[in-house]
């Protein structure tokens, strides 16, 4: 049976070393000269679902679990580090802090429910608990319904940074986002990361040869969640907004959209999926009607015809490992 | 009289009745997600879309060819499950190899066209769907008043779903799908045919959908997003019952429908939560659902 | 990747032929063009838009008027973002329609910042005028207040004096139910009990059961679209008109009542500012307007009406001042001339945003009474400009002086 990731796309041993450093040395010089070129609001958006997609890789891409339900970790992150900025007034950073250990508890909760069931149960369970998290969300006083959490002050970071320019805003995402992404890559190529992939191949086997893989993977998806919730408090700084949007069942699509058009399992796929969605999503606003279709269209189009993504098919093509 | 909890005992009957009714079209559409996992071993996201399909079929015959609900009740589940068939025969069928989970993303990207296309037609305001006359009114039965279509929701859903248990558990054409969903190399020696099972087999879990929705078009708001919220919790429903049996997805989708109807009574902010909850204790206490096996 | 234009192509360039040097203004209407509101607003928003441009610079071809349109999908930070946008790169100088509220706060709020001008024509939140005011949004078409006092208080003084409230569990329901139970009460009725519903249920047999039991007068519907629709469904099947109860829609739309048809619909009272049917010219309106958006079974709502009334008197106040950079300056220019329009009649833009007119308190038709389609409504009452919208002193806005 076929993974959710082919392992044929996984290039020979030999030919791993420069492709990856020489693909990230390309994403920074890129990402160094956005603004100049695209809306830096724009980018910083779009960093922000890229580093959410890598966290939502984590997961799909080297454990093989799918969650549908990492709006939550994203929103409710969003929340409370809107929340923590605007009401109880602290500097972003911690604002950010806060988001991000929300979300890692909610992780650890819901994480402790769903690891109980494997495959399609783990994608419903998630699913179904995001949409009750959702609920809550909805009728919470401090979210604000429908109007979500609006004018989030941005601050001054460290109490010195002013945030409030968006070229200085800018740097700071994409530190976050540069940290997020490495510390990812850093998990999948430790030996934490060698147990999660032997998980992902083949879990009787990892349980006999002695591993706990419920921990593991309980672990996994915990960091996954906290990733989530780094990308999702960002989120809320930077558009100074924190809303329904980001909590709802078609949020969690949307990532995994991104993760699976990007290529799963791989490094910088998430981030090239990322992008490509939003830029869609503005291209297409005049098409409004049509977003919804074509999104679904892709959906079909990748799972039918090309399952190791963008990112995945270069890859292939190359013979390389990115 | 007596009361519970400060409930007239009357008013309480009164809700446990419309509970179940409510239960009735969680049962339909799980059993119907059941019956196609047991046979393709795929988690049918498009069936909140199917569901919805359904209903608008029901509208497009009123309005277009005159045919009413009676007929609609039959021709929209055979329309719509031939939809689902040539989905099955053109889509589904290059992913039985693969991780089950190519399937849950080929369905919900299904579900999105769906959705979007109908919205793009129809608009998102919904659709009128007049009731037919033979079941306005109600009757009155001492303790609530109870409109004749909610009884015969009842009713129909009831034979249904139990119809359908009697074919796949007590008949040879049950058996032999039951058969095939064990080891279909097996009965393909016997000389079954399994791909047109397999197709068949889609195409009647979709047309139970449909069938749910023709029931819901009277008394529901027609709408293109009328399933992808309902499907939802159905998930939550068939995570509870476990998909194993086919008997414990009608009782729980029923169950569960009681127990959403009372919440509504006791403590209306949480009746849409409830049935989550429910699932993560369910989790916590039998991880393989009520009536599951464990895998 | 190149400059994201988020905007949408469709920028049509009604400029009129002459050589001199023009005031040139753009406009961007700002909709949600695929999902729950596209109905009430979205593309028919459009539609009208272009008619006021086409109108206006029929008459007065001095002025040079772009406009271009865009999606914002329901979603607060993709609204922002295409207002940040609009401002920034396109040089937009009037964001128009914005249905959600949410959507219709950010974009406020941006539109502050950047100095621009905001006409909401789709978002229905009262606090638009009151405690988040500011000196660059205007607020046309309705609001939240006007509909729970409308309704409220002329049903109440046509006898429906018990109130019972189904109400959607989240911000919207809560104020919209608050907001109503005063005026209810102020014109001394009662309010005798209230259910919370979620948001998008499908059944509220049971809650309509509680409301039966109350057996109040009106049941209020402090709800929205398809929660609006559903419980209207079940109450015709549960006999609840029938059996003497009246449903008021607090937040009703033509599209909502066409979505029931009015078998189920028949007897529900709600208020509009706008009905297509009114009179002649809203009548001639309607034809051009279908013409306009290529669909001749549609109706226009009050919200796009809104539309081309804002427009209307944007570019007026536009003309007199020979520019519309300063967005301050076009308000504080537009609260001081007073509005005439054929769709609205005269009126006023108040010091807090708000714009004043007539409302109108209909009761949805049985389907004997209905002549030909879009035939909804029958008229009970007219509301008054001076008593429609909230005083001014009562909504808290900080631009209103003491």
């Amino acid at each position: 049976m076929e993974r959710v990731v082919d392992p044929q796309a996984k290039p020979a041993g030999s030919m791993r070393g420069w492709s990856e450093p020489l693909a990230f040395g390309v994403m920074v010089v890129t990402l160094a000269a956005a603004p100049f070129f695209a809306y830096p609001l724009f980018v910083m958006q779009a960093l922000c679902f890229a580093l959410f997609a890598c966290a939502f890789n984590l997961l799909i891409g080297y454990v093989g679990l799918l969650s549908f339900g990492h709006a939550l970790y994203f929103g409710w992150a969003s929340y409370l580090s809107a929340h923590a900025a605007k009401v109880w007034g602290l500097p972003p950073e911690l604002a950010i802090i806060t988001g991000t250990a929300t979300a890692a508890a909610l992780g650890l909760i819901a994480g402790s429910l769903a690891i109980r069931r494997q495959g399609i149960y783990f994608a419903m369970i998630t699913l179904a608990l995001a949409q009750m998290m959702y609920f809550f969300a909805l009728q919470a006083k401090f979210t604000g319904g429908e109007d979500g959490i609006q004018a989030v002050p941005r601050g001054k970071l460290f109490g010195f940074i002013d945030l409030a320019n968006d070229m200085t805003m800018y740097a700071v995402v994409v530190i976050i986002f540069l940290a997020g992404f490495l510390f990812i890559h850093r998990i999948i190529h430790s030996p934490f990361g060698e147990v999660l992939k032997a998980i992902r191949e083949n879990e009787p086997r990892a349980i006999s040869l002695g591993y706990k893989t419920e921990r593991y993977k309980l672990v996994a998806f915990v960091l996954s969640a906290t990733l989530a919730g780094v990308a999702g408090s960002t989120k809320a700084i930077v558009l100074q907004i924190a809303s329904l949007t980001d909590v709802n069942w078609p949020m969690s699509g949307e990532v995994v959209l991104m993760t699976l058009l990007g290529g799963l399992g791989t490094i910088f796929g998430p981030v090239v999926g990322a992008f490509v969605i939003l830029a869609m999503q503005y291209k297409l606003a005049p098409l409004g009607e049509w977003v919804l279709v074509i999104q679904g269209v892709i959906f079909v189009a990748c799972v039918l015809l090309f399952r190791r993504g963008i990112v995945g098919e270069i890859a292939h093509l190359l013979r390389i490992k990115l | 009289m007596f009361e519970i909890f400060g409930i007239p005992s009357q008013a309480l009957f009164g809700q446990l009745l419309i509970g179940l009714i409510n239960g009735s079209f969680y049962a339909l559409l799980s059993l119907g997600l059941a019956v196609i996992f047991g046979m393709l071993n795929i988690i049918n996201f498009t069936h909140g879309a199917q569901y919805m399909m359904g209903a608008f079929t029901a509208y497009l015959l009123l309005q277009h060819t005159g045919l009413g609900y009676w007929p609609a009740l039959i021709v929209a589940p055979i329309l719509v499950g031939i939809t689902g068939m040539i989905v099955e025969r053109t889509m589904l069928k290059w992913l039985y190899k693969l991780d089950h989970l190519y399937g849950l993303l080929l369905t919900f990207g299904l579900a999105l066209i769906i959705e979007g296309v109908v919205r793009n037609y129809y608009g998102s305001a919904g659709l009128p769907y007049t009731m037919p006359e033979s079941l306005q009114g109600g009757r009155n039965l001492g303790f609530m008043f109870l409109p004749n279509y909610r009884a015969w929701v009842i009713v129909a859903s009831l034979t249904i779903c139990l119809g359908t248990w009697f074919v796949i558990e007590r008949t040879r054409l049950g058996a032999n799908l039951r058969a095939a969903t064990e080891n279909p190399t097996l009965v393909r020696a016997f000389g079954i045919n399994v791909p047109r099972m397999i197709t068949l087999t889609y195409g009647f879990g979709i047309a139970l959908a449909a069938f749910a929705g023709v029931m819901a078009a009277p008394i529901y708001n027609v709408s293109p997003q009328m399933g992808a919220e309902l499907i939802i919790v159905v998930f939550a429903v068939v995570v509870i019952g476990g998909m194993g049996s086919i008997l414990g997805a009608i009782v729980t989708g029923f169950g569960l429908g009681v127990i959403e109807g009372l919440t509504k009574v006791f403590f209306p902010e949480a009746s849409n939560t409830v049935i989550f909850v429910i699932m993560a204790i369910v989790l916590l206490v039998r991880p393989a659902g009520l009536f599951g096996r464990r895998a | 990747m190149k400059r994201l234009l988020a905007t949408a192509v469709l920028a049509v360039v009604l400029a009129a032929g002459t050589a001199q040097a023009q005031t040139s203004v753009k406009i961007g209407v700002l909709s949600d063009m695929s999902s729950l509101y596209s109905d009430i607003a979205g593309p028919g928003s459009v539609a009208a838009a272009k008619m006021a441009i086409a109108d206006f610079t029929a008459k007065n071809p001095g002025i040079k008027v772009e406009l271009i349109s865009g999606d914002h999908q329901n979603k607060a930070d993709i609204g922002s973002q295409l207002a940040n946008q609009w401002y920034d790169v396109d040089k937009v100088d009037l964001i128009i329609d914005t249905p959600n509220s949410g959507v219709a706060l950010a974009v406020s709020q941006i539109t502050s910042t950047k100095n621009k001008l905001f006409i909401v024509s789709g978002a229905a939140a009262s606090d638009l005028t009151g405690p988040k005011c500011n000196a660059n949004t205007i607020h046309w078409t309705y609001d939240t207040w006007m509909l729970a006092n409308g309704t409220g208080k002329a049903l109440v003084k046509t006898g429906g004096d018990t109130w019972f409230f189904l109400t959607a569990d989240y911000a919207f329901g809560h104020a919209l139910e608050r907001d109503t139970a005063a005026a209810v009460e102020k014109n001394g009725g009662k309010v005798l009990g209230k259910v919370r519903h979620p948001l998008n249920t499908n059944d509220f047999s049971s809650f309509l059961l509680q409301a039966q039991t109350s057996k109040a007068k009106v049941i209020g519907l402090a709800n929205a679209g398809g929660d609006t629709i559903n419980a209207i469904k079940a109450g015709a099947e549960f006999g609840i008109v029938k059996g003497g109860q009246k449903f008021a829609g607090l937040l009703v739309f033509a599209s909502d009542v066409n979505a029931l048809g009015l078998q189920t619909a028949q007897g529900l009272t709600l208020t509009e500012t706008w009905y297509w049917d009114a009179n002649e010219t809203n009548r001639a309106w309607t034809k051009r307007w279908q013409a306009e958006r290529g669909a001749a079974g549609k109706f226009p709502t009050m919200v796009q009406a809104g539309v081309y009334s804002g427009i209307t008197h944007y570019l007026k106040a536009v003309t007199a001042l020979k520019s519309g950079a300063d967005g301050k300056a076009v308000v504080a220019k537009m609260k001081d001339t007073p509005t005439d329009d054929p769709l609205f009649g005269k009126g006023t833009v108040r010091a807090d945003g708000r714009k004043i007119h007539d409302a109108y308190l209909f009761e949805v038709k049985a389907p004997s009474e209905s002549k030909y389609p879009g035939d909804f409504y029958k008229l009970r009452a007219t509301i008054p400009a001076a008593e429609a919208f909230r005083p001014l002193k009562e909504g808290g806005c900080s631009l209103v002086g003491s």
